[in-house]
């Protein structure tokens, strides 16, 4: 019988013929480990009995959402995961480089096919390159540092299929958005989404991570697009007669298939605050807006800052309203500087932060007070997020976001 | 009987021909300016303090927020919204995340000749056009907002003879902290200082800037340059225009002279937790650092960058180091940008920052642990100032700091 | 069977983990310490008013959000016995089991059950809740088999020598 993606990529890992409902034990091709999760996962490693990490060079470890300390008890994970690292000999270790999913896949730690585990929920990210990568708690990782398995239930999938090309002004970011809202935020709760179709084809890797990403606001384990040339490029490999077979099987069996055509996407924002809240930016037209983030590891990459730039370029930010960029790493910051992407966002009048979680996990970069709006372009806008919780967020794709900025409430590019 | 700078500007200010150290004048201010540190209680106390509240000519206020950019609390948002909502209001200039405040009034407002108030201490930066500008509490700042007038107590003036120059790998930086380790955190207490001689020709507006703004340092009122060509030249590629050009009388009274060779000057360091705690740098050399700090409002300038960067270049921070750039206006980041100097920075493993105050007013954009050392351009070493109260702040000039960010441990640019 | 009783509180769909520990707290050395600010965005009276052996009922897609484990371990810290829901999401699921704090899903209780009201819970069987029974479906194996070690923590503990492994222990915390 035929094998979805994450079917395949299980059952080689496992060296079994997995199906859906499965409870298999994995072996770990890489672990991503973060600043904020840092003392506890070291605590339980230690209460747990282990004494060395199974592998240092399957461990990343990353400091990004407390970069720059913004309290003064921040310094103390990087303390922590500083000593870790050398008394395991860690040789993998990122103090402000960037965001997480962004410098594991920049950085070469995943290769279509690997199996990979995060301390943070949109680990799914990794999916962008073909891999299975999935979120989980700091008592697991910790297990896993001493282990290098865990067991996880083989998902069932939804197939995504998008055909078609993409209407001017619709980004992945639209994409998502629209099918996060079709299937509803549990909509895919502890299933794999599996992308595919011509419209995804020919995005670049970066749209496809922007997707990948947003998979778990939908609920999902883990998200996954086939790899192809591109991919192989980007993760700096060849893709050998297994990688290339990354694609669902036609007899393949899937718990729901939705089929879209790309040209009934239109610019959408997600609205306060839910998720899956979804309305066409036409609708919201003219709400008055207070600040504008473009960042975050769903949508702070080079292409982002490039599309927010084409938007600004000899434009400035309205009056009293702010835009915060904040590139998702130290290399997109370089490549945006070279490109004069950078150039044109600090004229348009943009605050350029240093590369990190910044604003999205809401523990500086523009924090918000009551009945103050926002135009995001990260992945979540719960209550209280990026502030008190009656601040409004509304998330968009970064080349709405920029026309926002330049009006000072929402419209369309 | 003959006057210094600063007098003859309050005299100008009053209305008056003459003043002499000790008067009580009333005067009408040219300007005033007032940052997130403390706008929100300003405007509180104008909604609730007063009968009936009014702006005297609003175009004479500049709002800046800079202290906590980008935000980094609900109750920083909600002070920061209070001050926005204010300007708007009232149309007042209002800038925020586009720089460190003085950094801001130097590039656009201030005027040789003018009388300046600030809600911040470092407000005596403008001395450096031969403005005079000084720090008020919200309360000064409220009456001068509602009246456009304020009432000064004429300070004494204290001469600083500069002679020389600084020899090469030497900075303003080196200087100021050298007269503030001679004359003492107090040495110059309601006074004026007035930097004078050949020595002082020799220092551009952006040097002058680092020794007027740490005059407070000193416990001064103000510091002061006179508006030379050097001056007039740098506010004419401006576009603005004196307000008056002074120079200090042959017979004005000081209340004491002191003069410095530059061509002296070492580099050196402010030791934790007083500004006037000055050692030679090589003292120290050797103190492992958690943090370092290139920035605020005393050294975040293009100059400043340029020496960083000249010291980055080709090397990489250590490991156990978070080295923040972060420049003094987007002015000076653009310009660094053009430069090339932030992919320096960058490819350096630093931490390139929006323009802000920084971990210089211990905020939320680098502040540091328990046990933590900084070395710091900054203006102040104060116990606690930079983060947790047994931290412990160093400073000193940007070739210093650049040099032990990328060692590790307190080092200066010759031993690198 | 292991049965309990005790007050509800009662919450809405997609309760989020931003919503259970806001990220501002989650440096805080402790869970003690974060624990008074578990549910503050939403209902920032509730930490202080949830007793030991409260129950929270909510609706579908409860802990959606986040991989931060603090929140799980933040609601077992202010006494909360049990969370029942129409849904949960799936890492705060594991998270929960990870750390003993136990779920159960239940479609209809949430859309009959008022605050402050009590309820029954016989675990792996029924709720009852004014002379109801709302029917609860058994754990999977491979999760009971971590409750009983006690957590994720005291099954490696046990494999690493350290602790005497339970034998079919029903000791679930």
């Amino acid at each position: 019988m035929g094998q979805t993606v994450i079917e395949k990529i299980l059952s080689r890992n496992t060296g079994s013929l997995v199906k859906p409902g499965d409870i298999v034990t994995v072996s770990v091709d890489r672990v991503m480990i973060d600043d904020i999760m840092m003392p506890f996962i070291v605590d339980k490693f230690h209460e747990m009995g282990f004494e060395k990490v199974w592998d240092p060079d399957k461990v990343v470890m990353i400091y990004d959402h407390l970069v720059p300390s913004s309290q003064q008890d921040d310094v103390r994970h990087y303390k922590v995961g500083d000593r870790f690292a050398k008394e395991n000999g860690l040789e993998h270790v990122y103090r402000s480089d960037g965001i997480c999913h962004q410098l594991m896949t920049e950085e070469g730690y995943v290769k279509p096919g690997d199996v990979v585990f995060g301390t943070d929920s949109h680990t799914t990210t990794y999916g962008c390159v073909g891999a299975f990568s999935t979120g989980i708690g700091y008592t697991e990782m910790a297990a896993i540092l001493g282990t290098g398995t865990v067991w996880i239930k083989v998902p069932e999938t939804i197939k995504i299929a998008i055909d078609g090309r993409l209407p001017d002004h619709v980004m992945s970011k639209d994409v998502i958005l629209r099918i996060i809202g079709d299937l509803g935020a549990d909509g895919a709760t502890y299933k794999a989404l599996e992308f595919c179709g011509t419209t995804v084809e020919q995005m670049s890797i970066s749209s496809r991570m922007t997707m990948a990403n947003m998979a778990i606001e939908a609920g999902a384990k883990c998200a996954v697009f086939t790899p192809d040339e591109k991919t192989a490029e980007y993760c700096g490999t060849v893709l050998g007669e297994w990688e290339r077979s990354l694609s669902g099987d036609g007899d393949a069996v899937y718990d729901k298939v939705i089929t879209y055509d790309a040209r009934g996407f239109e610019p959408v924002m997600a609205c306060p605050s839910q998720v899956d809240k979804i309305q066409p930016v036409r609708l919201l037209e003219g709400t008055a807006i207070d600040q504008v983030f473009i960042g975050s590891c769903t949508n702070g990459r080079l292409e982002d800052l490039q599309a927010a730039a084409r938007v600004l370029k000899g434009k400035k930010v309205a009056p009293f309203v702010k835009l915060i960029v904040t590139p998702a790493s130290r290399k997109v910051y370089e490549e945006a500087c070279a490109c004069g992407a950078v150039k044109t966002l600090v004229e348009a009048g943009a605050i350029l932060t240093h590369p990190g979680c910044g604003l999205c996990c809401g523990r500086a970069g523009g924090i918000l007070w009551d009945n103050e709006k926002v135009v995001a372009t990260n992945n979540r806008n719960f209550l209280g997020r990026m502030g008190t919780s009656k601040v409004e967020i509304y998330l968009a794709s970064p080349e709405v976001a920029a026309a926002c900025a330049v009006a000072g409430k929402i419209v369309l590019p | 009987m003959g006057m210094t700078i600063a007098e003859k500007i309050i005299a100008l200010a009053a209305g008056v021909e003459e003043v002499k150290a000790g008067d009580i004048h009333t005067v009408t201010l040219d300007r005033m300016m007032s940052n997130d540190g403390t706008t929100h209680l300003t405007v509180d106390m104008y909604h609730t303090k007063l009968k009936n509240p009014r702006i005297a000519d609003p175009k004479k206020m500049v709002f800046i927020v800079d202290h906590n950019v980008p935000s980094d609390s609900p109750k920083t948002a909600a002070a920061q919204k209070k001050m926005r909502d204010f300007a708007r209001e009232n149309e007042i200039d209002f800038w925020e995340g586009k720089g460190v405040c003085h950094q801001i009034m130097m590039e656009h407002y201030v005027c040789p000749g003018e009388l300046i108030f600030g809600a911040d201490s470092h407000t005596c930066t403008y001395g450096a056009l031969g403005a005079f500008g000084t720090g008020v509490g919200c309360t000064d700042l409220l009456y001068g907002m509602v009246t456009g007038t304020s009432w000064v107590l004429v300070p004494e003036t204290i001469k600083f003879n500069l002679t020389g120059k600084l020899p090469r790998g030497v900075y303003p930086r080196d200087l100021m902290l050298t007269i503030i380790g001679q004359i003492g955190a107090s040495g110059a207490s309601y006074q004026v200082m007035e930097f004078c001689g050949d020595g002082a020709g020799t220092l551009s507006v952006d040097d002058r800037m680092v020794l007027c703004n740490l005059a407070v340092e000193a416990g001064a009122k103000t510091a002061i340059f006179e508006a030379d060509q050097t001056a007039l030249d740098w506010l004419a590629a401006r576009g603005r225009k004196p307000k008056a050009v002074f120079k200090s009388d042959e017979d004005a009274v000081y209340v004491k002279e002191y003069t410095f060779d530059l061509g002296k000057i070492q580099p050196v360091v402010a030791r934790p937790d007083f500004v006037d705690d000055v050692v030679l740098a090589k003292e120290v050399v050797g103190t492992r650092i958690d943090e370092a700090f290139l920035g605020s409002c005393n050294n975040g300038r293009i100059d400043d960058l340029r020496v960083g960067a000249s010291i980055l270049k080709g090397r990489k921070v250590s490991d156990h180091v978070r080295f923040l750039v972060v420049p003094a206006s987007q002015e000076v980041y653009l310009a660094a940008l053009e430069e090339g100097l932030i992919r320096v920075f960058m490819d350096s493993g630093a931490i390139v920052m929006n323009p802000n105050c920084s971990v210089c007013w211990g905020s939320c954009q680098g502040v540091i642990g328990e046990n933590e050392v900084l070395i710091s351009t900054g203006t102040r070493n104060f116990k606690g100032r930079a983060g947790h109260p047994s931290s412990k702040v160093y400073l000193g000039s940007a070739a210093t700091v650049a040099a032990s960010a990328v060692k590790g441990e307190i080092c200066t640019e010759d031993l690198l | 069977m292991e049965q309990f009783t005790g007050k509800v509180w009662v919450l809405g769909d997609d309760i989020d983990t931003d919503i259970i520990i806001p990220t501002e707290y989650l440096a805080l050395k402790t869970i003690e310490d974060m624990k008074k600010y578990g549910f503050s965005p939403l209902r920032p009276e509730l930490a202080s008013m949830i007793r030991e052996g409260d129950m929270i009922v909510a609706g579908k897609n409860f802990g959606c959000g986040s991989s931060r484990e603090q929140a799980p371990e933040v609601i077992k810290a202010l006494g909360v016995r049990c969370v029942i829901a129409k849904s949960f999401a799936r890492i705060f699921f594991r998270n929960s089991i990870n750390n003993g704090l136990l779920l159960i899903e239940q479609p209809d209780l949430r859309d009959h059950v008022e605050e402050g009201e009590e309820i029954s819970v016989a675990v792996n069987s029924h709720i009852t809740y004014k002379g109801r029974q709302y029917p609860i479906a058994s754990l999977p194996e491979n999760l009971v088999e971590i409750l009983n070690a006690g957590g994720l923590v005291k099954a490696m503990r046990a494999r690493n020598g350290l602790d005497r492994r339970k034998e079919n222990g029903t000791d679930g915390h």
